[in-house]
């Protein structure tokens, strides 16, 4: 189920901590392996919790409580706007209307061509900045206002 | 120590006392969901808020520690307020159907809706829904209901020592349950049914066949094992419903293992025997107890007259009760005859020890023991709830070792395990003597030769646990008991102990195990060796509590009179001449006395089923019959007081009869079978209930298990019918247990399929 290479990324991890709490590490453990299969199936996350030595339900837990842990397929570039209080006054919602409306697809959905899903994410720490958008899991952009969707949009076709 | 004002009042609690617990002591009632004694702390659900003077706003009594000096108020206005608005968002998205839940009238969340909740709710929107999930036969689910306090979840995390339940999920989107399509296969999973303080785990066999208030509640001792779990047994229209626990700390805490909980199903079976019955021209008819009584006496008085004392044998299973066995025992000895017996499942004949075996100290002062070293049992199965304690023991430091002829998981953190071939447990034990006699710097006991056993790691990982201990342990289960080198393996734990002072114990299997060894009522060893003239059989099932099924039934078809004091039907149709139906535990007052020497008496909950009889009284009657002296008892009190009269304590004791000589053994290299009993096989109740054979636990019984290594060797893998030769044979089907040695085969004993088995015979097996 995980590559040789995931699972030696894993070890890495798991070196961290004491050996009997090798539930620290599952965060980790499961972000290695979306990054090798893209998103957590349930076989994927019991294959996670098998190589840790951990109930499987305990892994369950945790792939489905962080919204960067895809337990869907998603398309190629994933956007995650920011829908907590503060980017939702600053325009938030808006520029999540307008994503939903440019790409033809709601919130927890994927264009037809596997390209684009689009998802609500909870408050990433930037309200400064909102609207926020995380691209990927790893990118953030800020200000996200009807252009900068645009010109964000145009970079990623 | 800290002072603390709670309510007004003051006292003072030790350091580290919650308000909750400051509040209990008390007994100042403070609602709450989440928290429970005997789990971790959650603070999850709220609703304990109390007014903490200084504080600015309420604090969950649960998880707030006290502070020198502290004033609570657990009903001020301002807590009762707090708990008002918990209790308002805890409705929410609660259904608000009592009537048709199965908690109804018996929920922690309706009572304390009636005290703090409105009339009516002010939220109108949509409540949420979520599906039912399926965890297994014996808890049945309605998610809806759920409140996610988490006790089911840190149940089986931290009491039953695996995480089968859990909150995946979110918010509002937090749900609990099993990992896709596993169900909850713990062995005392039934509790989480008790702690669910909402409908939204119940019992499924129990579901909707009665309401709370509908049922008496009557107390009752488990029939099981040796722990002796106390019950609460609710009755309705005179049939049991229902088993819960009863609270007792020096026994079951609140807990019950599975098959104390859902063994009662048996008491209502279909297969129960309701009318005396006797066979005539080899067909089955139903008789008045007079008729039937008067026979089984001038049988067993024409059996003593032609054939002698000795051809008869009373044989009984450790379910029966001190009364029972008391009784049966007294009218043979009336009759001359010496040959009783209960411990049917022993293999070796040899093993005898110079009292009653016990656990050779008390259960609590077991989960004090800073070492423990079970030798030989499936602790899990065989009792549960002693291996739940050592679980919570090692938590607080006490180091757990075992020596078994499987290497299954305890759930607990084990710090020492050496795995031996079932025919090499006594050399397993040799090892770790003889890593112990060196650390020890001490000689070994002349009857033990150590000189051909070699110390291996595990086995000096083991005995530095040991010979560490300040107040070490060494317990036997029922696979050392039933072993055929059981004298060994007594003789070399037993110089263990003695080497390193620790409490040398014996888990008693049954419930009154200790009881009939008491009374002296096992006199006559293996009474299917050499085949009687006539058998008296009280609750015992030759094919099935018996260590030789094949022997034993071959003794009673050729016996020429077999009375069955039984209260189920069974293949005695097939060998007996008479059946008495005889009352189950819940039928009768009787006493068992525990692996700790306790003897506990307890009435029957419900009245005899159609003509059943307590056994007792039917042996009242038949010693009157027979002309017998000294059975003219009232009451079952009267026998107990005379079985008790020398007293108990007195007679515990381990040590071994006389020394038994060991020497290690080579090992032998052929296939070698494990035969153990698996738990829902050991007695009548547990074989007759229908749930705990829909358990994983049962179905796995089914199986013949082996490693991987094995399995090649014998062209198989898991899931494959094979064929065992064993005597008889049986037709398995295989699993994988990668924890056994090479060579070894698990093959369940004591169960249908496999009663054709001779365990002592040589053994074969191969692709179905
Ligand atoms: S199922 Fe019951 S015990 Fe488990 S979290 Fe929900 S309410 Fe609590
Ligand atoms: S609310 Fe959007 S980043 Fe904080
Ligand atoms: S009982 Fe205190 S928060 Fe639940």
């Amino acid at each position: 189920m995980l590559s040789k290479e995931s699972l030696a990324k894993i070890d890495r991890e798991l070196t961290k901590y004491p050996a009997e709490q090798k539930r620290s590490a599952l965060m980790s453990a499961l972000r290695i392996a979306q990054l090798e299969h893209g998103w957590l199936s349930n076989d994927v996350v019991e294959a996670v919790a098998d190589y840790l030595g951990l109930p499987p339900i305990a892994a369950m837990e945790v792939a489905t409580f962080y919204g960067m842990f895809n337990r869907q397929p998603v398309g190629k570039f994933k956007l995650t706007v920011c829908t907590n209080l503060p980017c939702a006054l600053s325009g938030g919602a808006d520029a999540g209307k307008y994503l939903q409306q440019k790409l033809g697809i709601g919130y927890g959905e994927t264009t037809a061509d596997g390209k684009f899903t689009l998802q609500e994410g909870e408050c990433m720490g930037a309200c400064g900045y909102a609207p926020v958008m995380l691209f990927n899991n790893h990118t953030m952009c800020n200000h996200m206002t009807p252009e900068a969707i645009d010109k964000k949009l145009a970079e990623l076709e | 120590m800290l002072e603390v004002e709670i309510d007004g009042k003051k006292l003072t609690v030790p350091g580290g006392s919650t308000v909750m617990d400051a509040a209990n002591s008390v007994g100042a009632y403070i609602p709450h969901f989440c928290y429970h004694k005997k789990l971790s702390i959650a603070a999850n659900c709220r609703m304990c808020l109390v007014q903490v003077e200084k504080a600015p706003k309420p604090l969950p009594a649960c998880a707030t520690p006290v502070t020198d000096g502290m004033k609570v108020w657990t009903h001020s206005d301002s807590a009762v307020k707090a708990q008002a608005g918990v209790m308002e968002f805890l409705l929410i998205n609660h259904p608000l159907d009592c009537p048709i839940c199965d908690q109804g009238g018996e929920c922690q969340l309706q009572d304390l809706a009636v005290g703090y909740g409105k009339s009516a709710s002010r939220y109108e929107e949509e409540k949420r829904s979520v599906v039912n999930k399926n965890l297994g036969p014996l808890i049945s689910t309605d998610m809806t209901r759920c409140i996610h306090c988490t006790r089911c979840v840190r149940f089986t995390e931290e009491v039953a020592g695996y995480q089968e339940l859990g909150m995946p999920g979110r918010g509002e989107h937090s749900e609990i349950m099993s990992f896709i399509g596993k169900t909850v296969n713990s062995e005392i999973s039934g509790n989480v049914i008790d702690l669910c303080p909402v409908g939204a785990l119940t019992s499924k066999p129990f579901r909707f066949s009665a309401r709370t208030w509908e049922l008496s509640r009557r107390k009752s001792v488990s029939p099981h094992d040796g722990l002796g779990s106390n019950l609460t047994v609710q009755v309705k229209d005179h049939q049991v419903k229902r088993v819960l626990p009863l609270d007792n700390e020096s026994i079951n805490e609140c807990w019950l293992s599975d098959r104390d909980r859902f063994s009662y199903e048996a008491l209502n079976s279909p297969e129960r025997v309701t009318k005396p019955m006797i066979k005539q021209g080899g067909v089955w008819q139903q008789v008045e107890w007079t008729v039937a009584l008067e026979y089984v006496a001038n049988g067993l008085k024409s059996i003593v007259a032609d054939h002698g004392v000795d051809s008869i044998a009373a044989v009984a299973t450790p379910q029966s009760t001190l009364e029972e066995l008391f009784l049966l025992k007294k009218l043979a000895n009336g009759l001359g005859v010496q040959n009783t017996e209960s411990r049917l499942r022993q293999h070796d004949a040899s093993f005898a020890t110079a009292g009653v075996q016990w656990l050779g100290q008390s259960i609590v002062e077991l989960a004090e023991s800073d070492a423990v070293v079970v030798v030989g049992s499936t602790l899990r199965k065989e009792h549960p709830l002693i291996a739940q304690r050592l679980r919570q023991a090692v938590k607080h430091g006490m180091k757990v070792a075992a020596v078994n002829p499987h290497g299954d998981d305890m759930l607990l953190r084990l710090a020492g395990e050496v795995v031996t071939r079932p025919d090499q447990l006594v050399e397993g034990l040799l090892a770790v003597l003889k890593a112990t006699v060196e650390i020890k710097g001490a000689t070994c006991p002349a009857h033990i030769d150590t000189s051909h056993t070699e110390i291996t790691d595990v086995a000096r990982g083991v005995a530095n646990i040991l010979a560490a201990g300040e107040r070490a342990s060494i317990i036997l289960g029922n696979l050392a008991v039933q072993d055929a080198r059981a004298a060994e393996i007594h003789a070399v734990a037993a110089a263990l102990a003695a080497l390193t002072g620790a409490t040398f114990g014996v888990l008693t299997a049954g419930a009154n195990t200790a009881g009939a060894e008491l009374i002296g009522f096992n006199a006559a060893g293996d009474v299917f060796a050499t085949p009687k003239k006539a058998y008296v059989l009280l609750g015992a099932e030759p094919d099935f509590d018996t260590a030789n099924p094949v022997k034993a039934l071959a003794a009673v078809e050729q016996a020429e009179m077999v009375v069955v004091l039984s209260s189920f039907q069974s293949c005695a149709y097939d060998y007996a001449d008479v059946i008495l139906p005889v009352s189950p535990f819940s039928e009768t007052s009787g006493t068992y006395i525990n692996m700790e020497g306790r003897p506990q008496s307890f009435n029957g909950v419900v009245r005899p089923l159609g003509d059943t009889r307590p056994a007792w009284k039917v042996f009242r009657v038949l010693g009157n019959l027979l002309g017998l002296h000294g059975f003219d008892y009232g009451t079952s009190e009267e026998v107990r007081d005379e079985a008790l009269a020398a007293g108990v304590e007195a007679r515990l004791n381990n040590n071994a009869v006389a020394h038994v000589h060991v020497k290690a053994r080579a090992a032998g290299n052929g296939l070698v079978r494990l035969a153990e009993v698996p738990l829902y096989q050991s007695d009548v109740l547990s074989r007759r209930a229908p749930s705990l054979h829909a358990t994983v636990d049962a179905q796995v019984a089914e199986t013949l298990r082996a490693n991987a290594a094995t399995l090649a060797a014998l062209g198989v893998a898991a899931g494959d019918k094979v064929k065992v030769e064993q005597g008889g044979t049986a037709e398995l089907v295989v699993a994988l247990d990668a924890r056994l040695l090479d060579q070894v085969v698990r093959i369940s004993a004591g169960h249908p399929l496999t009663r054709d088995l001779d365990s002592a015979a040589a053994l074969q097996v191969a692709k179905a």
